[in-house]
């Protein structure tokens, strides 16, 4: 048609500058970037290599690219497919045509096997558009169906920058991980308006569903960015330790000393009921600069995150002696089987720190389900086929042993430091169960007397050398060459290919 | 007033604080014994301690007051 090539370039640039003025300058009261912005600092060069179905309802003035903008871009120069939702249109609201790009794009990233970002600034479905969008087979929840298909094959990185409420709550929940802006991100099922009404109950925003919470308590969220900046360094950070999908590897960096050079047995105090300050340990054992903490304010007794050994990428799960003594409970439990599948589909491999009594006891955790919470930690870890060493800093105790990859676990090694101590409970606690009613028949005088002397034997029995002796571990370890000593194993152990089971699925306990 | 709470089930064995003293976020203000480990207790406020509510020797549960900061 005559004109269509002026009428093109006109289309595109007021395609580009999303929705009205207002919408914007209500975005930067709130600190928060436009889309467009967002992405030109997430991709290398600013630049988006292609973009798919930009002009999606292009013959509606107030629907420029329906509200979403899909493509691909590259983060150090690999490949990533991504979804944006401008909440300068129609608040971000998820149209029929903007989902269908949301589909396309998680399509491509499942045919080209490459990894996926959802920026999140989004109302929700949009109700107008709910008869054409929610129920269909091909489109509403399509978009979950996808991400769980997508789920262990490449990697989903969602990052909010403001709402995600009702079904768009999904995509954080389905995504490996979810960065979420302070103040500005949130995600609910219903809203404060909607909770008054159905169940009269009177709560914030900030409160039900903002991203403090979710990264604190429901533990939805895995990083609390201060700012959009923030939240996006973060998601390069995280990429970096991703391979581009589950058949590759994450590349190595340049080996680096630790941080740190406090000698590691300065920082473990003999006695077993002491706490010490886990991240000092790890601090003084990675490499320096590289440890990124995972959920690090949810759950903070287990601790997750990634680093690099003399470069190397691996995933350490360490208990933190300094919180509820380091002890697992039902969301530390959650927390730990969480990351693990992570390391496990994308190749990473595991090295488990111990110091731990064992899991909580009594009523409370009870009722909540400590022991299924725990097993699924247990099976998680049981199932991963990814190089997994086990440190035993110092007490591994009862199912705390399981949980942190104990030797029976499939692990590849299993290495004693010389404060370690395994047994199926401490000195204190054994000697308690089995000899309460003998202790009790003593004299006053000679019960503690007696107590001391079973306790000795029974840390003769647990001797850490004994259980070298017996080959219970593989080996045992100076503070000073631990460091070494992994690297030199994660670097035979680059090779091993192993596989768990042959099922439709295992029926985890969850 | 604002309150820091256990967050687990355990003894009293010392309190690192006197009504008085300033705290901060994070900074250790109880040892509670629990799973036969010491288990420092972390302040989640930054202000002065004006009330201990608890002695050495008593139990508590998760979520118990430990302390009044303000």
């Amino acid at each position: 048609m005559p004109g269509n090539v002026e009428k093109l370039a006109a289309e595109i640039e007021r395609i580009k500058k999303g929705g009205a003025e207002k919408y914007h300058a209500r975005n930067r009261e709130q600190k928060k970037l436009f889309a467009r912005d967002r992405l030109k600092l997430l991709l290398d060069d600013g630049k988006i290599e292609f973009e798919d179905g930009m002009f999606a309802e292009c013959q509606n003035p107030e629907l420029p690219a329906d509200g979403m903008i899909s493509g691909v871009g590259r983060i150090d120069g690999r490949p990533v497919a991504f979804g944006a939702s401008d909440s300068t249109v129609k608040a971000g609201s998820a149209g029929e045509k903007g989902s269908q790009k949301g589909l396309r794009g998680q399509e491509m990233a499942m045919q080209l096997h490459i990894p996926i970002f959802y920026l999140i600034d989004s109302a929700g479905a949009r109700i107008t558009d709910q008869a054409r969008l929610f129920a269909g087979r091909s489109l509403g929840g399509r978009v979950f169906y996808n991400q769980v298909k997508l789920s262990g094959v490449v990697p989903q990185i969602a990052i909010l920058f403001g709402p995600s409420p009702a079904g768009a709550a999904y995509v954080p929940a389905f995504a490996d991980i979810a960065i979420m802006v302070e103040g500005n991100a949130s995600a609910y099922l219903g809203s404060p308006r909607m909770a008054e009404m159905v169940t009269h109950e009177k709560v914030t925003l900030e409160e039900m569903g903002g991203a403090r919470m979710h990264c604190t308590v429901s533990g939805l969220g895995d990083f609390l960015a201060e700012s959009e900046e923030d939240a996006i360094r973060i998601a390069k950070d995280y990429f970096r330790y991703m391979p581009q999908n589950y058949l590759g590897k994450p590349a190595d960096a340049e080996p680096v000393s630790p941080g740190s050079c406090r000698p590691l047995k300065d920082i473990v105090p003999e006695a077993q009921h002491k706490p010490f300050n886990m991240y000092d340990f790890i601090n003084s054992l990675v490499d320096g600069g590289s440890f990124l903490e995972i959920k690090k304010l949810f759950a903070p007794e287990l601790i997750t995150g990634f680093a690099r050994l003399g470069g190397r990428a691996v995933g350490i799960v360490a208990n933190q002696p300094r919180v509820k003594g380091g002890v697992l409970f039902t969301d530390s439990s959650d927390k730990g089987t969480r990351f693990v599948n992570i390391c496990n589909a994308f190749n990473i491999p595991l090295l488990f720190l111990a110091d731990i009594s064992g899991f909580m006891i009594g009523s409370a955790v009870e009722r909540a389900g400590i022991i299924r919470h725990g097993a699924k930690f247990i099976a998680a870890v049981s199932q991963a086929v990814v190089p997994k060493i086990c440190v035993v800093v110092r007490k591994c105790y009862g199912a705390g042993l399981y949980a942190m990859a104990g030797p029976a676990f499939g692990t590849d090694a299993v290495i004693a430091l010389p404060t370690a101590q395994i047994a199926v409970m401490g000195p204190e606690a054994a000697i308690n169960a089995v000899f309460a009613n003998q202790i009790a028949e003593l004299p006053e005088e000679q019960r503690e007397p007696f107590r001391k002397m079973m306790e000795a034997r029974y840390a003769e029995d647990i001797d850490i050398f004994r259980l070298a002796s017996e080959l219970i571990v593989d080996t045992i370890t100076p503070f000073e060459t631990l460091r070494d000593e992994l690297i030199a194993r994660y670097s035979i152990y680059q090779t091993k290919q192993a596989r768990f089971s042959e099922c439709r699925n295992p029926i985890y306990p969850v | 007033m604002k309150k820091i709470v256990s967050n687990m089930a355990g003894v009293v064995l010392e309190c690192l604080v006197k009504p008085g003293d300033k705290v901060s976020v994070d900074q250790d203000v109880l040892m509670l014994e629990s799973m036969k480990m010491q288990i420092p207790v972390q302040s989640t406020l930054a202000g002065v301690v004006r009330t201990i509510k608890v002695n050495e020797g008593d139990f508590v549960d998760e979520g118990d007051v430990l302390m009044e900061v303000e």
